[in-house]
């Protein structure tokens, strides 16, 4: 019966870092945008759409 | 329509999405940040071509499209116009309108933010109960069930205590009231689940409910949410067709011109309204002959003239020449905001409505707390024992717990509303599908709906080969809309040398031809005699006028429309603010039964009254001011997005493409809805009806509970994303 001294921290405690990541990603706005996100998956990133200043200017087709 | 329109350019071939509407792009928004409302985008290809688009410019800072909301957020140094952003996307091939981000609000949502939080606590806390649950129901025995009991009390209590707050604080709002909504037997069932699983664990008992409580409390959450999600989706598309007309006008002061916000117009000013700009004040003109569009106001279909000392009203449209007025009434005092007004006061249908669900709650929160109280009296009766007769109660009201009922109607509504919202229909209103389904007559209007803004030229079979090209060679010469109806009609033809046109505002055009000078304009204008109808005339020289018949065009899909609605037996009605002859024209055209020209917007609201007297489930379909009584007091409404405002905040539905032929899918997907949400309620009460016998007569372990509980959940959700799926096909 010992062995659930450690199983049991270790069950909650993964289940708890699920749950930390989740409201991470709640946090982050991950969940603003859904369609968006799933689209920009296929975009061709050598220029990050939100880079800052030093934005590559070439225009994308 | 009536709104000043951009050319609508796709940038790919798959974004043939509907434009919800043009936009008045006056002024410039504050700050840096600026909103744009981009109607078209639908893809990868468009989310690059706009944000790379943006970068590249030096003025802006970041942009970021959200394609939920197809908005871009534009980040820019200030000074930056935003006309300057929205040309460069035209040039690109997109369409964009300004948004006032004023009107817009706070744009993350808070409220869902805390539901998901909830959700996810929720979701957290079960799983971990459940999993200790699981070695209790296989057999763990004493120590070990206490153990395994006292930790998820620990989980439990904290999770609840955070995530049933929606439930404990509406149940208790209701409550406080001396009424009964669903929430009292939810909360009740919660609080008395958990009490009763602490007891029974501090007393080393062998059940507790601890991942009832929980599974429970996430189920409902989860209906909470996707009612909160249908609900917001439609607001924040309302307020973004509100956030698309910025208020601001051109007042003409000693200084020259200036921009000003409407509320800062006073009584005696003058005011500039510049080709295709809607009147802003009630007024007189003191300068200046146009063409006034009183569609919105009136439904009359032909612009009529104005020139100096024409008294013009708030809301009409300026045609073909710059007007200048002296404000007679402004804010409130409009005839506008007047008409508004009234229809604020307006009882309307669907304040009496009461929704499916709250019907249902009404007759089964008191049953179930009937059905937990007797069973509790019978078995304290029967075995004398009341921590047993408590334990057996309580099972009932977790079995009872309507969490099947609170996701049934949710999860139909959001898929329906998602389904209909592929098909450019923007659901306003919660109720709005289920008072739709009931539907069995349609009323519509006629300019703006069943006809758009635009003219057609008739039969012109009655005019020889030199008319119809001395006709062409002057409209094309004006933007009348008369003008451009003739010249779109007649652009087969080669326009004849016609020299010298000119154009008198309100009037019509002169030229010289072959020495002659040919006319073309209203019947006054070439000395003809009028008629009933609409369209212009045309005379050369000191020949006999010739009449150019002009007819409304159709709106798309309004004859298919029409005619589906006929095959499926619903009555269909024409009530318009037009002439007779226009409105009976329409009517034959669309095989319409029942006709109404020269509507005021009182008669209107009266005809539909009086068909309610007779028993009519109403939908009305309109989109001018003069219709908005009507769409307010009809059982349901929709307004096509070109509307007016008012209009389409009177509506529950708005329809978002140009077309019509989306009404019959409406009306069947609102029938499918309610049948799927009448369909989970049978499966809920019959889950009950199965369950609640065992749990009386004592045999519901807390395994059972969970099992039952979460089937007829599952059930009932895979039962609403049927509608979906039929959608998809």
């Amino acid at each position: 019966m010992n062995i659930l001294a450690i199983l049991i921290p270790v069950s909650l405690g993964l289940g708890a870092l699920g749950l930390i990541a989740f409201l991470w990603s709640l946090r982050a706005d991950q969940y603003e945008d859904m369609d968006g996100a799933a689209w920009r998956i296929l975009m061709d990133d050598e220029t990050l759409p939100d880079a800052d200043e030093d934005k590559d200017k070439n225009e994308a087709g | 329509m009536a709104l000043a329109e951009r050319p609508s350019i796709i940038a790919c071939p798959a974004c043939a999405v509907g434009t919800p509407a043009g936009a008045l792009e006056q002024g410039a928004a504050g700050g840096e940040t600026i909103y744009l409302s981009l109607p078209a985008i639908h893809c990868a290809g468009c989310i690059a071509t706009v944000e790379r688009g943006l970068l590249a410019r030096d003025d802006v800072r970041r942009a970021r499209v959200n394609l939920n909301r197809k908005q871009v957020v534009v980040a820019v140094v200030p000074g930056t116009v935003p006309e300057a952003l929205i040309d460069h996307l035209a040039a690109l091939g997109i369409q964009a309108n300004l948004l006032d981000s004023a009107a817009l609000g706070a744009s993350s949502d808070t409220h869902g933010r805390a539901l998901l939080l909830r959700i996810a606590i929720a979701g957290f806390a079960m799983m971990n109960v459940m999993l200790m649950s699981v070695a209790v129901w296989s057999g763990a025995g004493d120590a070990t069930r206490t153990l395994f009991h006292w930790l998820s009390a620990a989980i439990t209590l904290p999770a609840i205590g955070y995530a049933a707050q929606p439930f404990f604080s509406n149940g208790w709002q209701a409550l406080r009231v001396g009424r009964l909504n669903m929430d009292v037997p939810i909360s009740l069932a919660l609080i008395l689940a958990t009490a009763m699983s602490l007891y029974e664990t501090a007393a080393g008992g062998a059940d507790a409910y601890f991942d009832a409580a929980l599974s429970l409390t996430f189920f409902l959450l989860v209906g909470r949410y996707l009612d909160h999600r249908c609900r917001t989706s439609a607001r924040s598309a309302a307020t973004e067709l509100a956030a698309l007309e910025v208020p601001r006008i051109t007042r003409l002061t000693d200084d020259g011109r200036e921009v000003i916000n409407l509320s800062q117009a006073a009584i005696g000013d003058h005011i500039i309204v510049l080709p295709g700009g809607r009147i802003p004040v009630d007024g007189v003109v003191t300068e200046g002959a146009s063409d006034i569009d009183r569609a919105m106001l009136t439904g009359e279909s032909l612009p009529i003239a104005a020139s100096i000392g024409t008294r013009l009203s708030a809301g009409e449209v300026n045609l073909t020449g710059p007007l200048t007025l002296r404000a007679t009434a402004v804010g409130d005092d409009t005839t506008l905001r007047r008409m508004v007004t009234m229809i604020d006061a307006a009882e309307s249908a669907r304040n009496r409505y009461t929704a499916l669900a709250d019907r249902a709650a009404a007759i089964y929160a008191p049953a179930v707390h009937v059905l937990a109280f007797v069973t509790f009296v019978g078995w304290f009766v029967v075995a004398g024992d009341a921590r047993l007769a408590l334990n057996i109660a309580i099972a009932v009201l977790i079995i009872t717990c309507p969490c099947a009922l609170g996701l049934a109607v949710p999860a139909v509504s959001t898929a329906a509303a998602g389904r209909l919202f592929r098909r450019g229909l923007l659901v306003k209103d919660g109720t709005a599908l289920e008072r739709i389904a009931k539907t069995d007559t349609v009323v519509f209007d006629k300019t703006g709906t069943l006809t758009e803004g635009q003219l057609e030229i008739g039969a012109a079979a009655g005019l020889n080969d030199t008319q119809r090209r001395i006709a062409l060679a002057l409209a094309q010469s004006s933007s009348h809309p008369v003008s451009r109806a003739i010249t779109f009609g007649l652009q087969g033809d080669a326009p004849a040398p016609v020299s010298q046109i000119t154009e008198q505002p309100a009037n019509g055009l002169t030229g010289q031809w072959q020495g002659q000078k040919v006319l073309l304009g209203s019947a006054a204008f070439v000395d003809a005699h009028s008629n009933d109808q609409h369209g212009a005339w045309l005379r050369i020289g000191d020949q006999t006028p010739v009449f150019l018949p002009l007819v409304a065009r159709l709106r798309e899909g309004a004859e298919e429309a029409v005619k589906t609605l006929a095959d499926n037996g619903l009555h269909l009605h024409l009530i318009s603010g037009d002439g007779p002859a226009a409105t009976r024209d329409l009517a034959q055209a669309l095989n319409i039964p029942n006709w109404h020209a020269d509507q005021r917007p009182e008669d209107k609201v009266a005809y539909l009254n009086a068909l309610e007297a007779e028993g009519r489930i109403v939908l009305m379909v309109g989109d001018g001011l003069n219709d908005t009584g009507a769409l307010a007091s009809a059982h349901a409404s929709l307004s096509p997005a070109s509307a007016v405002d008012a209009a389409r905040a009177a509506s529950d539905v708005v329809m978002l493409g140009q077309s019509l032929h989306v009404l019959p899918e409406l009306i069947t997907t609102a029938k499918q809805a309610k049948s799927r949400i009448i369909e989970n309620f049978a499966i809920a009460a019959g889950y009950n009806a199965l369950v609640i016998p065992f749990a009386m007569a004592g045999f519901v372990t807390p395994l059972l509970a969970a099992i039952a509980m979460s089937t007829s959940s599952i059930t009932v959700l895979l039962n609403a994303l049927r509608l979906t799926w039929g959608g998809r096909a």
